[in-house]
């Protein structure tokens, strides 16, 4: 398997906290990886890292082959519209703006927009019919769909994925890991940060953050992987 | 898409964006009152400056000769020539010059020292010939109305001015408040004035005024000219002219016009200097030197110069507050809205684009409160012209085009210390906290 991301030895030092030390991993063309952990242990200063929203302190971290610490603020800009797609645990949709148009703002900086475009990414969603509600009109499963609606649109190389299903109810959750599951047996490329087992449970490998290292990194088997999920439920809920 | 993202902006925003406009509209409005007033305050200042009297005497230039030497630009006297006296028929023709329309008033004089018989005492006192409230065509076809009416509104006239007439009925005159005590005469009474020859006149009015006129006797010109023998002469004319304060271009002018550069020339001719009206007097007028009462002209300048400082500081004051406001306003926004804000950066708006669309939506509410607060300033501008002057303010087309670029100008000062924190705002923080 080719390898889209990879990350060298890679520290991230907040004055006196280091979030994250001496971090190594790689992740393959159309992977599923979950990233867990308890609070504090380095989770969103990764996946920060990775959406080329921060620089580590040190190290080194390749997204298809370009190194990004090397970037300026500016590069790193246009690689995180090139090529990422974000979802967000408060889905962060603009209030006064439709999910059809929340979809469209990604395209507007991306290239351009395309109304049919962003409607095929509501439709694939399933949120189609709700297009043209506003975000204070939607469920909170319905904003998460629109928000991967927006992530997708671009047709990204990497969809970073942080707590997808943190604020939502058991329902909503199966339709977002379904979709997230649709994805990744399309093709894509997904990193889930998430504290919640059972979304690990999906992923193909699981890499698991305490202190600010690699605590341990599981591969999904089908007879282990429900035994591993229930361990992480078990022995890391936070 | 960026015209929905900033629709949606501005109508979410209401609340702030009315703040906004209205904070660009008070600045507005002081600015269009300020500029409308001080573009306007030159003639309007200069208007109630003109009520105290001229700021030009034109006399001839063999009595201008003497009164150079001997510091007296009074009077030629009587045994003169007739190259002491100017034309009385070619006065008229002060308003065909280039500022014509700038020659507010004018009133000739003509000075004859005559016996002057009262109800009792007879008196030799300096009688002088002028016009009172003399209406003729100019030579451009121009109705002019002008005389000491106007020329000395200042005057406290006890009874009536006296008119112009013709040797036809009889000629009334003024007298002078310190004459018409040693006379013992009142308005109504006649008084017999002798000089080569004698005639009766009634008086209309004394008056005072303060200075050296209370001992003279105001006589319509033709009847000085007719007891002295100068027929259609006139020995001096003052002029109250609407001028521009001087600069050093008008200076220089001053001394000595030759030393002008055509280009300096052709500027200072046509700018309404007190020294280019006096170069285009002598133009017309044969025999003539024009010169600037100094201490009018100057006090005009200093007081016009002070008034318009004065505006453009108030004009500044208001529209800094106005920055400071709006600068407040949109940062408060740019923080509430971090979130949004973050997130068109995170899904790849580069600084520029994030800063643009703040701006734009700056830009337009404060181009809205901009319109709003100059229909305002106009009628702000009109309560200051009524409540000041007494008169209205004319509107300036070229006030738009200045308020539009302090309103944008306000707007963008305003905004900086926004797109500051905007630029500084990283994903990160406002999306994941960290």
């Amino acid at each position: 398997m080719v390898n889209i991301l990879e990350l060298i030895d890679v520290s991230m030092v907040y004055g006196q906290v280091r979030a994250l030390s001496n971090v190594s991993m790689s992740v393959g063309q159309g992977e599923w990886l979950a990233i867990m952990g308890p609070s504090g242990s380095g989770k969103t200063t990764m996946m920060n890292i990775i959406g080329c929203m921060g620089k580590p302190t040190s190290g080194s971290v390749l997204l298809d082959g370009e190194e990004l610490s090397k970037l300026s603020s500016a590069e790193l800009t246009a690689i995180r519209r090139d090529k990422i797609g974000l979802i967000f645990q408060q889905f962060h949709l603009i209030s006064y703006l439709t999910a059809l148009e929340n979809v469209m703002v990604a395209q507007y900086y991306h290239s351009m927009t395309d109304e049919g475009e962003a409607l095929k990414a509501l439709e694939r969603v399933g949120l189609a019919d709700r297009a043209k509600h506003l975000p204070s009109q939607l469920s909170g499963g319905e904003q998460q769909r629109a928000c991967i609606a927006r992530a997708l649109i671009n047709y990204p190389r990497l969809i970073l994925a942080d707590e997808p299903t943190g604020n939502l109810d058991e329902a909503n959750e199966r339709v977002v890991l379904d979709i997230l599951r649709g994805l990744h047996e399309g093709g894509a490329t997904i990193i889930v940060v998430t504290h919640d087992p059972e979304v690990a449970y999906e992923a193909d490998r699981t890499v698991y953050l305490e202190h600010g290292r690699i605590a341990d990194v599981v591969k999904k088997a089908p007879e282990a992987s429900v035994v591993r999920a229930e361990e992480f439920s078990l022995s890391h809920d936070c | 898409m960026f015209f929905r993202m900033l629709t949606g902006a501005l109508l979410r925003q209401r609340g702030r964006m009315a703040m906004i406009a209205l904070t660009m509209a008070l600045g507005a409005s002081i600015c269009t009152a300020m500029l409308n007033v001080m573009f306007d305050v030159g003639d309007k200042v200069n208007q109630e400056l003109k009520s105290y009297g001229a700021n030009l005497t034109v006399v001839p230039r063999g009595a201008s000769f003497l009164g150079d030497l001997y510091g007296d630009a009074g009077p030629a006297d009587e045994s003169a020539g007739q190259d002491k006296y100017l034309a009385e028929d070619e006065l008229p023709k002060l308003k065909t010059i280039f500022w014509a329309f700038n020659i507010v008033d004018f009133a000739p004089y003509l000075q004859t020292d005559a016996l002057v018989k009262g109800s009792g005492n007879a008196i030799d006192a300096p009688v002088l010939g002028t016009w009172f409230d003399k209406r003729f065509d100019s030579p451009t076809g121009e109705s002019v109305q002008t005389g000491m009416v106007r020329l000395k509104s200042w005057w406290d006239v006890d009874g009536a001015w006296a008119q112009d007439g013709g040797p036809e009925g009889e000629a009334s005159c003024m007298v002078g408040a310190n004459l018409a005590s040693k006379l013992g005469v009142r308005p109504g009474d006649r008084v017999s004035v002798t000089a080569k020859g004698g005639a009766r006149l009634v008086i209309a009015g004394v008056f005072h005024s303060g200075g050296s006129e209370d001992d003279c006797l105001f006589a319509p010109l033709w009847f000085a000219q007719e007891i002295s023998g100068r027929q259609g002469l006139v020995s001096r004319v003052e002029v109250s002219a609407l001028t521009t304060p001087e600069n050093e271009l008008a200076r220089r002018a001053a001394r000595d016009p030759n030393s002008l550069s055509r280009h300096e020339w052709d500027t200072w001719y046509c700018t309404a200097y007190i020294s280019s009206i006096a170069y285009q007097i002598e133009e017309v007028i044969s025999n003539a030197r024009a010169k600037p009462v100094l201490q009018v002209a100057e006090s005009e300048g200093a007081i016009l110069q002070k008034t318009q400082l004065l505006m453009i500081l108030l004009t500044a004051l208001s529209l800094s507050c106005a920055s400071l406001a709006i600068s407040n306003l949109v940062t408060a926004s740019v923080m509430e809205r971090s979130a949004e804000i973050g997130l068109i950066k995170a899904v790849g708006a580069t600084s520029f684009e994030v800063s643009a669309l703040i701006i734009t939506e700056t830009m337009i509410t404060a181009l809205l409160g901009g319109a709003l607060g100059y229909f305002a300033g106009l009628g702000f501008a009109q309560l200051i012209g009524h409540t000041v002057f007494g008169s209205a303010i004319e509107i300036r087309p070229l006030v738009i085009p200045l308020v539009t670029l302090l309103t944008v100008t306000v707007a963008l000062a305003g905004s900086l210390p926004a797109i500051r924190l905007l630029l500084s705002l990283r994903p990160a923080e406002v999306l994941h906290g960290r």
